[in-house]
């Protein structure tokens, strides 16, 4: 028995060397970006089937590309959602906040007010938009780049910048890494740092409704990069196999972190096709154009609620900046993609199209950007009030240790006296933080 | 811990159960009892599990109760954390614990850390039933004793119950507790007590007072280990299988021992092993799983911690090797009444 690895081809063979194929993305920093290989279809040219249809039927929805808004700005074909003007004000609203938000937070990060943020600049429709398709008691299931949920179910903003400075006033007493947001009350569950869990529990969640013969649905949200997880593969077969009611959103943006979505497989497939393998209804939606990221969702939604099973989408997108603050992209792709991106971008998108249908202009939407942006700044200096990271520990050394489980056990309640008694000494004073 | 006080029963004489039916029925109750409650994993439904741990339940209690799912631990466990955030309390079983670890992200990562994680917004009320341990020729994958992984991780209790009676009362308790329980079962001992001497024939749970299971509800605290055995010699501290092994021996040597059913590793009682330490001086440990880094070690460190001034002797741990669980060698490999019969002369030598 060979004890060491055979590394040269044996001579006696005449088989073909195999080749080891390791995906690389078209472009990387420097590189002049060219993306007209991306197929994507006219506005509106997109059938829509009953809620009811069998995912088999579903091919052309799962390899195409599901789009309302052309190039006209107005919106198109049978997936056109036709909502009122004032909905879709709304929606460009909530996505002007999530951008003014995104922006600010992440300057707080660099003035080292807290030790990290996310934006989902670019992806703003494919959470804003399902979270408007869904009932307000739909479980929504996460992952750390859907904040425009929080902002499109009204949750208030003091309490996700409360979260993220991990002040006094956070609702997580601190124990969270800023964005993991968490609120039963919004029926947003708590985002975890381990990627691709939620989709598992989302299906759970939905099969509890189902069992008690509830009315409530679940969603979950996934990158791309996080459908290579067991987890995802497990959720899709149970959602399956139990019919249950549930929306597995896969957000393609392209990039996770460094890595380019070949690495997660999208070279050969699309990650709405992943669906119909399993038996699940697929479709693969323009992630930057909000009217189309809707229909889909309400599409699901309503097929969901009808007991005719799963849904998988793809919202297909663009991640237009950095994963999160210690992330520089430039390091790993050409900086024109972002600009070169054939799906543009989904706020001037629906901008553009209530300005088509004579709802909107470019004063109010300059006003709006304006509004958005004094409210995150005053609401930023509310929460600074409770502290942020920087000005010392904001919760009692004994909350450290509480709801690890429902009561303490012996060995957390002396773990607690250890750290109240050293509290002195490493810190100075009887209370040193307030 | 819990502050559930143990109930008061009064068991109907001559109703005996083996571990199984008490498991059975301590299921049983809680579908009856708690309409949140559900049973699911691999064969658990219309064949009632490949140790018949839930058999009759699905006919009982319906199909949406208990349910068959598909062979995916991380989906089992998985699911069963969005149920338990619905409101549901999901007993999930695992059919061997050595098929636990495709489910370990979901457990250690999210359910143990859910309730702490959103300061209470959302919990993970699950027991997660499995059976654990060797001696029946398994092999490496239906004979190990993983429980060391989970008493290290913040959030989990990990209950293992080593009779009939005990085992329905924790497994109610269990099933109750807000908190997600890892419920290990040996099943070396479902059908009876084992005393390690693999070649005499196993003595069914009938002849065993501990078979002894009242009717109906009751439960034994989570968090409190039982004496099995008062005793002045030595404190041995065992769970699961190992206690019958251990008591076996003792007796066989004529020993006065005291030994302790820990029944709950996870929070431990501590109370009860002080106390019999502080009595008897000597502390010998055992147990199936592997050595370096197994629970012993943290019981042993406990014991040299909190009882220095009483030890007349280094506390001994008696552990299976730190090898994969071997097949045709298990006999060598099982801590047995040879390995745990040295240790007890030499820490009564000393």
């Amino acid at each position: 028995m060979a004890d060491k690895a055979q590394t040269a081809k044996p001579a006696d063979t005449n088989r073909p060397a195999l080749a080891l194929h390791v995906p690389e993305p078209k472009y990387r920093s420097g590189d002049t970006v060219d993306f007209s290989h991306i197929e994507i279809g006219q506005a509106g040219a997109q059938p829509r089937p009953d809620e009811s249809a069998h995912p088999s039927q579903m091919a052309d929805l799962a390899y195409g590309l599901i789009r309302v808004l052309g190039e006209d700005n107005h919106a198109h074909g049978p997936w056109n959602p036709r909502l009122d003007a004032e909905t879709l004000r709304a929606m460009l609203g909530h996505m002007a906040m999530v951008r003014a938000f995104d922006e600010r937070m992440f300057r707080g990060q660099r003035q080292g007010k807290t030790s990290f943020y996310m934006k989902c600049t670019g992806e703003e429709a494919t959470s804003i938009a399902p979270a408007m398709a869904l009932a307000s008691d739909d479980m929504v299931f996460p992952s750390y780049r859907q904040q425009g949920i929080l902002i499109a179910r009204g949750y208030p903003l003091i309490e996700m910048i409360n979260q993220i400075y991990s002040n006094k006033a956070d609702k997580l007493k601190g124990r969270q890494l800023p964005i993991m947001y968490s609120s039963r009350e919004h029926s947003f569950f708590s985002i975890s740092g381990n990627l691709a869990t939620q989709c598992p529990q989302a299906v759970g969640w939905a099969m509890a409704s189902a069992i008690k013969g509830d009315s409530r649905i679940a969603a979950s949200w996934v990158g791309e990069g996080s459908t290579a997880e067991g987890d995802f593969h497990s959720a899709c077969t149970f959602a399956a196999v139990y019919n249950a009611p549930v929306i597995l959103n896969v957000v393609n943006n392209q990039w996770a972190i460094s890595s380019f979505s070949g690495f997660a497989g999208a070279e050969r497939t699309t990650f709405a096709a992943r669906g119909l393998g399993h038996g699940i209804a697929a479709l693969r939606v323009d992630g930057n154009d909000a009217l189309a990221c809707f229909a889909a969702a309400r599409w699901a939604a309503n097929r969901a609620r009808a007991n005719h099973g799963p849904t998988l989408i793809e919202y297909f997108t663009y991640r237009a900046e950095g994963h999160s603050t210690s992330d520089d992209p430039s390091g790993y792709r050409s900086a024109q993609e972002r600009e070169e991106w054939p799906l543009g971008d989904p706020v001037n998108r629906l901008k553009n199209h209530l300005i088509a249908i004579g709802e909107w202009d470019e004063e109010r939407q300059a006003a709006m950007d304006l509004a958005c942006a004094e409210k995150v700044k005053e609401t930023t200096k509310e929460a600074e009030k409770n502290g942020i990271l920087g000005h010392g520990l904001h919760h009692p050394f004994h909350t450290m240790f509480e709801d690890v489980y429902e009561k303490l056990p012996w060995h957390l309640e002396e773990q607690a006296e250890q750290a109240i008694r050293e509290r002195v000494t490493k810190f100075g004073s009887e209370r040193p933080f307030g | 811990m819990s502050d559930v006080t143990e109930t008061a029963v009064e068991a109907a004489t001559g109703r005996r159960l083996n571990m199984i039916e008490a498991i059975n029925e301590a299921l049983d109750i809680m579908l009856a009892r708690d309409p949140d409650v559900i049973i699911m994993g691999e064969d658990v439904g219309y064949f009632g599990g490949v140790f018949r741990a839930t058999a009759g339940l699905q006919a009982k209690h319906g199909k949406t109760r208990v349910f068959d799912t598909p062979i995916s631990e991380c989906g089992i466990i998985g699911v069963a954390v969005g149920m338990g955030a619905y409101g549901l309390r999901p007993v999930p079983e695992i059919q061997f614990a050595d098929y636990i670890y495709p489910g370990l992200d979901q457990l250690i990562s999210e359910a143990a850390r859910l309730r702490y994680r959103s300061a209470g917004d959302f919990i993970a009320p699950l027991t997660v039933r499995s059976p654990f341990g060797g001696g029946i020729f398994g092999g490496q994958t239906h004979s190990q004793s993983p429980e060391a992984l989970f008493t290290h991780v913040s959030g989990l209790k990990t209950v293992i119950p080593s009779t009939p009676h005990d085992a329905k009362g924790l497994l109610i308790a269990a099933i109750e507790d807000n908190d997600p329980v890892i419920f290990f079962e040996p099943k070396r001992i479902y059908n009876g007590p084992f005393s390690g001497y693999y070649d005499k024939p196993v003595e069914p749970w009938k002849k065993h007072d501990a078979s002894i299971v009242p009717e109906g509800y009751y439960k034994i605290p989570l968090g409190k280990a039982r004496i099995v055995r008062e005793g002045e010699a030595l404190t041995i501290l065992a769970y699961g299988t190992m206690v019958h092994v251990a008591e076996a021996v003792c007796r066989e040597k004529g020993v006065d021992a005291e030994i302790l059913d820990l029944r709950t590793l996870v929070p431990l009682d501590i109370e009860a092993i002080e106390a019999s330490v502080e009595k008897t001086g000597r502390c010998m440990i055992v147990h199936e799983a592997t050595r370096t880094s197994g629970f012993g070690a943290e019981l042993s460190a406990l014991v040299t911690e909190r009882c220095f001034y009483h030890l007349e002797a280094p506390v001994e741990r008696v552990t299976g090797f730190d090898t994969p669980y071997p097949h045709s060698l298990e006999w060598a490999y099982f801590p047995g009444p040879v390995r745990i019969g040295e240790a007890i002369d030499k820490l009564l030598s000393e």
